[in-house]
């Protein structure tokens, strides 16, 4: 009884179809103008996507003159005043325009309502809007850029940014904008999960990606308001001379850095969570076994969310804040590293004693447990007050951050990306050209970084232009490594755009997930599901089992239950 | 009527009641991020008045009560209409829900005119934020000059907590607290960067009024909406939602004006 493995009947034909020939919600209406107007969330985060690609472009060719630049102690291809606004437009960009908008925005707008077997978003309009938000941010942020580039660093700390004679008027009111489009994100986001779940999913049958981006958006409408108002003040500062931060008018700058940090601080977990919430997806799937620990994953995702909120002053331990504030913060700091361990721990017994598949998107999930693992552990050092004290502002920083934010989200990113791909575009990529760039991207990725661990806890400082001769040498195998990464993103990008054109059809589920987006066709229909299929448990892989005939996984009826 | 309910149901909601509650949960979200847009400006306020209580007692003198009080009337009275016209709305009383959202409207026409005036006053007498602050109106003209250094905290005496690390320098008027004397100057004489009490005074005061404008605004397209009888009790999820804007710039309003006008 057991080897009855008859093919459920209704489900069949929808299991296993490609529908690039079909109608589907890439031809379903035609020309620019229905992409510029749609209300389809597939369609608006496809625009998404193509957009922070496009910003990824930018900040990565910022970074690799940056990195150019640093190659010799002295001027190696540019002045003072231009590396000061490179870094500052590495971070601008990486930080507003790609990694925050990131996986939700794209992602998750794609994958959302699908994973809820919904039809769409519950704000459509206000969905396009937030498009629309984040557009008129960029323009207003590369026009800055031409018409004078900012050198304040990303975080615009006061007095400098208040009295530097550039453009951050209009950078920061680019920020200020795309908050707006982050925030019309996240609210979106929230009110779809709790009033568009489908009958039967309760909330502990969502799947772990929407618990990650419910934390995120709950963060994204909690705190982007703050750096609103910061920013605002900051304008009006420079139009107006308000006053509020300015010591020589009685007010304070480091109420602009308590301001400042209080929004940014959860922001880093507005990137970090949804990428958690991808890595939950692709352990378990690619392991081919239940997730381990639904519940405690899906808890933490929610204490990192409410823990990010007091977290902000340890950016500040050398401001002069008092010595008990500092060991407040560096306590509830540390907190955060538990329900950040509880996950990883909880991925791991997820792979333990699985059948571990080594595609590209899980080769992206081991890379981030394994870097992630070193930058959640290196920030225990940073909050840690007395070490703090000798790393703050060094390299040390530096890479801890990048470990988290690219170690962390953005090859997350990545394994999202190839995950749902097929999904997205109906076509499957390379696996092999896929497995070599993951590789490239992991090494030079270590290469980059972890030479900047060992010059910063050297003494390096970071945004220095010069540095002493002794810093030469790991210089040099940083920009060799940045330069490894670079070729590995060239990879991606031509076997990407080629599968476009000759990648083979993808079936409706490539990899064997249960999770609903898998039980539409790929590409999807504009209206996501012909019938919406039941919400079971998302993470039950038995059933699912490959076919070669039809070249993808389809589900098999359950074992006779008697 | 049932053509009227199924004309505005979006095509990704399965009922009516869910869409009703989607947008509800949603405005109420989109107020959450309006307190916080605000929260900053509370905090700012809450760290100088603490800091600096002199400064805001000595200040708020020079906001005139009766007008903030009229304006408080007149936001209140305005909350009213405004509940009333959504129930209105409710109950498919079109020409009620015309009058009222019209009253409402005014009401915000009548607080911009009074805040106009106010604004106007300070102006003359040069009672202006940071940088444009120059009272010389009579009874200003105790007021500091601008030019006036910040007041530095005294050196913090005996080294509260024993500690390697170099004292924290003595920080700008912000932050650091002055312990000089009692909070409370009875006295005429100008206390130091009076200007800050008009920074607060004008930003808070102006961030509120540009929401006023935009609550106007909406209800403005209420009213539009509402002449062309596209309200009753089977769709007035519009007018409900603008009226939870439009009460929590009112509510805003309550917190502002004993906060600025009305310090002991």
């Amino acid at each position: 009884m057991v080897t009855n493995d008859s093919t459920v009947g209704h489900g069949t034909p929808a299991a296993v179809e490609n529908a690039l020939g079909a109608d589907n919600y890439l031809n379903h209406g035609r020309g620019l103008g229905s992409w510029f107007t749609t209300l389809d969330h597939k369609r608006i985060g496809v625009m998404y996507l193509v957009s922070i690609l496009a910003s990824f472009l930018l900040g990565g060719v910022f970074a690799l003159l940056v990195r150019t630049e640093l190659l010799t102690s002295q001027k190696t291809i540019m002045d003072a005043d231009t590396y000061n606004q490179l870094f500052t437009l590495h971070g601008a960009v990486m930080i507003f325009l790609f990694i925050i908008p990131g996986i939700p925005a794209a992602l998750g707008n794609f994958v959302l309502p699908l994973m809820l077997g919904a039809k769409d978003v519950a704000f459509p309009r206000l969905n396009l809007a937030s498009y629309y938000f984040w557009i008129a941010g960029a323009v207003l942020a590369l026009l800055s850029i031409v018409v004078g580039a900012v050198d304040t660093g990303w975080t615009f700390y006061t007095p400098y940014s208040t009295s530097a004679n550039s453009s951050v008027t209009m950078i920061t009111f680019a920020v200020f904008i795309l908050g707006f489009s982050s925030i019309f994100t996240g609210l979106n986001f929230i009110v779809t999960i709790h009033k568009l779940r489908p009958a039967g999913m309760g909330w502990f049958r969502m799947p772990l990606f929407l618990w990650g981006l419910y934390g995120t958006a709950i963060i994204q409408v909690l705190a982007t308001p703050v750096l609103g108002i910061t920013l605002l003040l900051l304008i009006v500062e420079r139009a107006l001379g308000v006053g509020i931060f300015d010591p020589a008018l009685g007010g304070d700058p480091v109420l602009y850095q308590h301001f400042f940090w209080f929004y940014s601080h959860p922001a880093v977990y507005i990137m970090i969570l949804p990428a958690m919430g991808v890595i939950s997806e692709l352990v378990s799937t690619f392991s081919r076994k239940h997730i381990f620990g639904y519940r405690f994953i899906a808890y933490s995702s929610i204490a990192i969310a409410a823990i990010s909120f007091l977290v902000w002053g340890h950016h500040m331990f050398t401001s002069g804040q008092s010595n008990l504030m500092s060991m407040i913060f560096s306590f509830l700091t540390f907190l955060v590293a538990i329900p950040s361990a509880i996950k990883v721990f909880n991925w791991i017994a997820t792979m333990y004693k699985g059948a571990i598949v080594l595609a590209t998107p899980m080769l992206y999930a081991l890379s981030f447990l394994f870097l992630f693992g070193i930058g959640g552990l290196t920030g225990l050092f940073l909050g840690a007050l007395a070490v703090d004290v000798h790393l703050h502002d060094t390299y040390f920083i530096v890479a801890h951050f990048h470990y988290v934010m690219f170690g962390g989200t953005v090859i997350a990113f990545l394994g999202g990306l190839h995950y749902w791909w097929p999904k997205m575009t109906g076509r499957m990529y390379s696996e092999r050209w896929g497995r070599i760039a993951a590789l490239l991207v992991f090494v030079g990725f270590n290469v980059t970084f972890f030479t900047q661990f060992v010059m910063g806890a050297q003494g390096m400082p970071r945004r220095y232009y010069n540095y002493l001769p002794q810093y030469q040498a790991y210089h040099q195998l940083s920009t060799l490594g940045s330069y490894l990464m670079a070729i590995g993103f060239v990879v991606i990008a031509v076997y990407l755009l080629q599968s476009l054109f000759r990648g083979a059809p993808a079936p409706a589920n490539p990899w064997g997930s249960a999770t609903m987006e898998w039980q539409t066709s790929s590409p999807p229909p504009a209206h996501n599901f012909d019938a919406t299929p039941p919400a079971g448990d998302p993470y039950d892989l038995e059933p699912w089992r490959w076919d070669a005939e039809a070249g993808g996984y389809v589900r098999r009826a359950p074992a006779a239950s008697a | 009527m049932a053509e009227n309910h199924a004309q505005h149901l979006a095509h990704h909601f399965d009922s009516a009641e869910q869409q009703f509650e989607s947008g509800k949960l949603g405005m109420w979200l989109f107020l959450a991020t309006e307190i916080l847009l605000f929260g900053g400006l509370f905090c700012a306020y809450a760290v100088y008045r603490a800091n600096h209580p002199e400064i805001f007692v000595y200040a708020h003198r020079y906001l005139d009560k009766v007008m903030g009080g009229i304006n408080t009337g007149v936001l209140i009275f305005s909350s009213l209409t405004m509940a009333w016209a959504v129930r209105a709305a409710q109950k498919g009383q079109q020409r009620a829900l015309k009058w009222l959202l019209a009253v409402t409207i005014a009401c915000g026409f009548v607080f911009l005119g009074i805040k106009f005036v106010e604004y106007q006053h300070k102006w003359k007498e040069g009672l202006l934020w940071g940088k444009r602050f120059a009272p010389h109106a009579e009874g200003a003209t105790a007021v500091a000059s601008p030019a006036s250094p910040p007041a530095l905290a005294p050196p913090a005496g005996g080294g509260e907590e024993g500690t390697l690390l170099p004292q924290a320098a003595p920080g700008p008027a912000g932050l650091a607290r002055a312990d000089a004397g009692p909070a409370r100057h009875e006295s005429a004489e100008a206390p130091k960067n009076v200007q800050i009490f008009f920074g607060v005074y004008f930003t808070m005061t102006g961030l509120h009024g540009v929401h006023v404008i935009a609550g106007m605004v909406l209800l403005g397209a209420m009213l539009v909406r509402a002449v062309r009888g596209d309200f009753g009790p089977e769709y007035f999820t519009p007018v409900d939602l603008t009226g939870l804007y439009w009460h929590l710039v009112d509510l805003i309003w309550i917190f502002l004006f004993p906060l600025l006008y009305l310090i002991h």
